[in-house]
């Protein structure tokens, strides 16, 4: 019986979850729409690059492609059918459709900030919970002086500053690219040597999410440290790491997880310039050589892939909000 | 007058404004200090800090660093404040509206206030500030529109639980209309936590628009700390101060608004600081 509720309740979510992606992808589109018909400039014009170079008849291509001399909602009609059935247009600069110039950046990208939001979730957490059970404490004061130094710090600059310490100074690390070009390795040491890569991309990005969950959990350990049921746990005689691995992480997770899940689009943005100071392969190189070209139809449809990105994040967290939260659970029992 | 005494004794608040101040003065002298435009060239190109009079040293074309930092503060600082004054705007218009009145008109823009929340903030203000080429108008208006959620957020918070309040509800039997009660009611007392959030707006808003500059997206024609330290990168091996200082200037920027900010939401609202800390 319990079973089959359960079962009925993720369905629903799951069919929510589906509406509200599909919605959001149509509202990003029109709002696409409307930005090309509001910039300056003609639409073909605008669509073929602010270049001079594009010629007549591309921009005539272009005019009867997108229907032009239409009326503006059959357009729209038109290009929310396109998106819907992923067409993303084309990039008269690349003479690439936007779509393959995404996906095959997309897994550099996704790697990158996948690995930081764990990373930060992780370690974040685990600093923030440590400096929480010893709050007032000089390792307390530290975190604190060094969460808000982090806040202050742009994410493209810290990247700057390990860079001139770590490769310009030591010389351990790489300053930039995905993998050592050219160097004949084996897969494992491949493994290594982007994951080497990979290090200070990923600590620069990951710094300042790391402090805010870090600051999160900790005020969050301390409140739930004063709350009545850890008292309970104490007066039944459980064991100090009992009560803080069972009872203690568990709720003060609860409102990190929801932050996590709402700071998402920040750290996409912040991917982006990241990859930009790494020259990482990913969405950010493209998008910083689309403003410089001035590519439109790709700065558009890697906003509308990237927010799809900040959806499905946030629908994970959402799961796992789920999971932890004691209220939801012990709510269906 | 007592939430200044109380300010006074705020020791991180304090050296927040203390550090504020520098920073404003900093910008105020400019001019003074660096008659000369931070463009022009005044030494050899990659003079290291402290040689030919730049105690910053110079950039690649040998313009005066240390010139840059005190007139991109200008920069910096502007585009912060206005552009936080802007969120503000937009959102205690969203807040108030969908606070005061509820109901349908609430629940759509909670939506879209959702929507902008959820979308990449950076991505969409470089698409903004592309399409309508940067100026220091457009990229202030693009920082305002992506800063406002959590402002019409917070507002429509303060506007739900005024609203049942006795004192509203006497201004309602008074026949008060609508305009003289938002404005005159509840707005002054959901007034301090407002300017607390927008006070740390503009410490975001400089964070974005040094990240939209170094993206090569910021206004042409001013100097800029993001500016910089993007045309400083390249060269970071041989010169480190082009893009060490001017990062300097933003984070200790940053640092003394938040600090200034967190003070300021210390003795403006007690109740809330004290469960969060």
């Amino acid at each position: 019986m319990r079973g089959a509720r359960s079962a009925a309740a993720i369905g629903l979510a799951a069919i929510t979850w589906a509406v509200r992606l599909v919605a959001v992808i149509l509202v990003i589109a029109t709002f696409n729409f409307i930005l090309v018909r509001a910039a300056p400039g003609d639409p073909a014009q605008v669509m073929a690059g602010q270049s001079g170079a594009a010629d007549p008849k591309i921009l005539e291509d272009l005019r009867k492609e997108y229907g032009l001399d239409q009326p503006y909602l059959v357009q729209l009609g038109t290009h929310l059918k396109r998106v819907l059935s992923f067409d993303l247009g084309y990039s008269y600069r690349q003479r690439r459709p936007v779509l393959d110039l995404i996906m095959e950046r997309l897994p550099a990208t996704l790697l990158l900030t996948l690995t930081a939001f764990c990373l930060a979730l992780l370690v974040g957490t685990t600093l923030g919970a440590l400096a929480g059970l010893a709050a007032g404490s000089v390792v307390d004061t530290l975190f604190t002086v060094l969460s808000l130094l982090l806040y202050a710090t742009p994410v493209f600059w810290l990247g700057l500053m390990l860079v001139l310490v770590f490769s310009v100074t030591l010389g351990w690390l790489p300053a930039f690219g995905y993998e050592t070009i050219n160097a004949k390795l084996t897969p494992i040491e491949r493994v290594f040597d982007i994951g080497k890569h990979m290090i200070m991309p990923v600590v620069s990005l990951a710094a300042i999410y790391l402090a805010i969950y870090a600051r999160l959990m900790r005020s969050s350990i301390i409140e739930v440290a004063h709350q009545d049921f850890i008292k309970t746990a104490r007066a039944k005689g459980l064991a100090g790491p009992r009560i803080v691995v069972g009872h203690m992480l568990r709720n003060a997770l609860v409102p990190v997880v929801t932050v996590a899940g709402m700071q998402a689009g920040a750290l996409v943005g912040g991917a982006v310039v990241i990859e930009t100071v790494f020259a990482w392969p990913g969405l950010g190189r493209l998008t910083f050589d689309a403003v410089l070209q001035r590519d439109y139809p790709v700065l558009l449809g890697i906003f509308l892939i990237l927010s799809i990105i900040v959806i499905v994040l946030n629908l994970a967290t959402d799961l796992v909000y789920r999971l932890i939260d004691p209220r939801m659970t012990t709510g269906a029992a | 007058m007592d939430a200044v005494r109380a300010f006074l004794r705020h020791p991180s608040g304090m050296a927040g404004l203390v550090l504020l101040l520098a920073v404003v003065a900093l910008a105020l002298l400019a001019p003074v200090l660096f008659p000369v435009s931070p463009w022009e060239m005044v030494g050899a190109p990659f003079t290291p800090p402290g040689e030919d009079g730049m105690w910053l040293g110079g950039d690649t074309l040998g313009r005066d660093v240390a010139a840059g930092v005190a007139h991109g503060a200008r920069v910096s600082l502007v585009i912060g404040i206005a552009s936080a004054f802007a969120a503000m705007v937009i959102g205690v218009v969203i807040g108030a509206i969908s606070g005061y009145f509820g109901g349908a008109v609430d629940l759509v823009l909670m939506r879209v206030t959702e929507l902008f929340q959820t979308v990449p903030a950076f991505i969409l203000a470089i698409l903004l500030v592309a399409t309508f080429s940067p100026t220091l108008t457009t990229i202030i208006l693009t920082l305002g529109a992506v800063s406002w959620p959590p402002l019409a957020r917070l507002t429509r918070a303060e506007f739900l639980r005024l609203r049942k309040r006795e004192f509203v509800e006497a201004a309602l039997c008074q026949g008060e209309g609508t305009a003289r009660i938002v404005l005159g009611h509840i707005l002054p007392n959901a007034i301090s936590p407002i300017l607390v959030v927008t006070s740390l707006t503009v410490a975001t808003a400089i964070l974005l628009e040094s990240a939209l500059s170094f993206m090569g997206l910021g206004d042409p024609n001013q100097m800029s700390w993001g500016f910089m330290i993007g045309a400083g990168r390249t060269v970071i091996r041989n010169a480190w101060w082009m893009s060490v200082f001017p990062g300097v200037a933003i984070l200790l920027t940053v640092l003394a608004i938040n600090l200034f900010g967190e003070g300021l939401s210390d003795v403006l609202n007690p109740r809330v600081s004290r469960r969060r800390a």
